[in-house]
């Protein structure tokens, strides 16, 4: 066995030890200085980055992988916690961890002049261990572990200005709503467990009956998930956090809010995938459900988004609706399920967690870019700032193009999928969602009228571009977001495809966990 | 009957714990509500722990019928309880200090006169 088949094998338990080791030592690194502590941050997430890669290109050529914690053989009582990593796990990985490397790029000049940076960095790989976590584990209550640490991690980051009484006071909404969310999830588990005698996710898809009890189940789970995912109406939450944030943190709650929706995903397709698939609950029903959810969830945030003057809460409303498309991708996937624009669907809404990520995050960045800049977040008191900010104005149109789904961006090659597919099931719905998609491009192009045109304020003739590290973490995302969009085909082939596809073939999942013992 | 009376104390719990969350309009009284719900999310996983007739996994203290493991019962959702306690005080001690920086900022805890945050 050579050394790298040796990492590879290793890689699931590696790919959380390191950050949460990482997190632990940067306290006692930054009493070498400042400087150290900030390189030493960046290797962290650079090699988990590296190890999550290394792991990506494994599962997607062979398929899912497993690592086992604790006992190895199932003479004793067996005592353990399985890692499962199939396509989807490994997709929501890529994307955390190259968010949590860029957060981590960015923060270097942006949260410069503030204090208490160990804990941030501290609290910063706290998060990232938690959301790959999340997206690893295959463990029910594992994965409930993982989310409280998530949650608590980006509530302290969410407050991380406590001077400022919204930030504290956004925080607060977001500790409630993931704290009630988080019990709701736990007595999920517990009911399941009650009936089922295990814990782990494929053991129990296996055996799960969808008694009365599973119902309920599955409604808490699905709530609770939904809730910290931001869907409408319980996107009350988001807003606020979204935009009293840092905007570094803004970046990876991004990632960690996906990390629910992941958690959405799983539960849908994989713990109740065998329900759907024998028919003993129509998937027809939970699909239109969530399709009519993400429809209200398109057109509140756009609507929202329309009125807003605060910079980073008008980009907030824009996620709550890129996340309604998401979810439509999803909700037709499971409507249609077993047709072929249904797997288009699901192709879609998969790749759309990837292009929203990158496209809401990069608007964040250049929010936070102004924000540095000017000290203003207000969208009526800035204006002429493409004179002196070029680059960071340039990234905005890059960002505004790919968020209201224009070719060549990375946003039109998903919506597009989308769109096709939804306009098989019915043509309303893709109307409404490409009118909408045309109310976000109208709603960027007057930020960016208001931001970066007009005439020369005098408050801001001395307005310098951002430092060096801020422009290269919103550079490493404009040249990603381009590149999805000139060769979309080939990323939904390799990545987007393999990952669709796990969320089908639950069989498989179940199948690799029976076949080492199950449990 | 009697067996049921734990899993009514759980709905109990909950449901006051949820009302305390919703209604109340002191950020304290909304801690409390959380703590509650957790505390019936806690009995609830003891309870289902218990077996009847069930053998403490405690190795050194087995009765003399008793074989490893069978009989014991396998602590699993003591485990889970644990740690669920143990994340609760982590939640709740953040919760707290974010109750003290509202109270130092606004100089009260009523949620009517806290939002700032509209729209």
């Amino acid at each position: 066995m050579t050394s790298i088949e040796y990492i590879i094998d290793h890689s699931p338990a590696l790919i959380i030890a390191i950050p949460l080791l990482g997190a632990f030592l940067t306290p006692l690194v930054s009493r070498l200085g400042s400087r150290i502590r900030n390189v030493f941050v960046i290797i962290v997430a650079m090699l988990t980055a590296f190890l999550v890669f290394l792991l990506a290109s494994d599962v997607f050529s062979d398929g899912i992988r497993t690592y086992i914690f604790g006992s190895q053989d199932l003479t004793t009582p067996v005592v353990r916690i399985l890692f499962e990593v199939d396509g989807i796990s490994i997709f929501m990985a890529i994307i955390s961890v190259l968010l949590s490397l860029l957060a981590a790029i960015y923060s270097w000049s942006f949260m410069k002049k503030y204090d208490g940076l160990d804990k941030y960095y501290t609290l910063l790989l706290l998060m990232t261990a938690g959301m790959l976590g999340m997206e690893l584990t295959g463990d029910m209550f594992n994965f409930f572990v993982f989310l409280e640490i998530t949650s608590i991690s980006s509530c302290a980051l969410i407050a991380f200005w406590t001077h400022k009484g919204e930030a504290v006071e956004a925080g607060f909404k977001y500790i409630v709503v993931s704290a009630v969310g988080a019990l709701f999830v736990l007595f999920a588990v517990a009911l399941l467990y009650g009936q089922y005698n295990a814990l782990n996710i494929a053991t129990l898809a296996n055996t799960i009956q969808y008694s009365f009890l599973d119902k309920i189940a599955f409604v808490l789970l699905i709530t609770a998930l939904g809730m910290k995912a931001g869907l409408v109406p319980m996107h009350m939450w988001l807003p606020d956090s979204y935009s009293q944030a840092p905007s570094s943190v803004t970046l990876i709650l991004v990632g960690a809010t996906q990390a629910s929706l992941y958690g959405v995903f799983r539960m849908c397709f994989t713990l109740y995938g065998g329900v759907f698939a024998d028919g003993i609950l129509s998937s027809m029903t939970v699909g239109w459900f969530i399709v009519v959810l993400a429809l209200v969830t398109i057109l509140i945030g756009v609507t929202m988004a329309i009125i807003q003057t605060d910079f980073k809460r008008l980009i907030a409303y824009a996620a709550v609706a890129e996340l309604g498309y998401m979810f439509l991708g999803i909700g037709v996937g499971l409507t249609a399920m077993g047709t072929s624009y249904g797997k288009t669907a699901l192709d879609g809404g998969v790749f759309h967690i990837l292009n929203d990520a990158l496209d809401v995050g990069l608007l964040f960045l250049v929010a936070g870019s102004i924000y540095y800049a000017t000290k203003e977040r207000d969208l009526d008191r800035m204006g002429g700032l493409a004179r002196n900010m070029r680059y960071t104005s340039m990234f905005f149109i890059i960002g505004l193009l790919a968020v209201a789904g224009m070719p060549p961006m990375n946003g039109f090659a998903s919506k597009l999928l989308i769109y096709e597919s939804t306009y098989q099931l019915s043509p309303i719905l893709s109307i409404i969602a490409i009118l909408s998609s045309i109310l976000l491009l109208a709603v960027f192009v007057k930020v960016f009228h208001s931001v970066f045109m007009g005439p020369e304020l005098p408050r801001f003739r001395d307005v310098q571009e951002v430092p060096r590290s801020m422009l290269l973490a919103m550079g490493i995302i404009a040249l990603i977001i381009i590149v999805i969009g000139l060769i979309p085909g080939i990323v939904v082939e390799n990545i987007v495809q393999p990952a669709a596809n796990s969320l089908v073939n639950h069989l498989d999942y179940i199948s690799h966990v029976i076949s080492i013992g199950g449990v | 009957m009697i067996f049921n009376i734990p899993f009514i104390a759980v709905a109990a719990l909950i449901i006051i714990g949820l009302y305390a969350v919703i209604f109340r309009k002191n950020l304290i009284k909304t801690v409390i509500g959380i703590t509650i719900i957790e505390s019936g999310v806690n009995l609830f996983l003891i309870t289902l722990g218990y077996r009847e007739g069930g053998v403490p996994p405690i190795y050194t203290n087995l009765p003399e019928d008793v074989s490893i493991p069978r009989g014991m019962v396998l602590p699993v959702p003591q485990a889970l309880t644990l740690t669920s306690i143990v994340i609760g005080v982590a939640v709740l001690a953040l919760m707290l200090s974010l109750v003290i920086h509202i109270y130092r900022v606004y100089g009260t805890l009523d949620v009517r006169r806290i939002r700032r945050l509209r729209e």
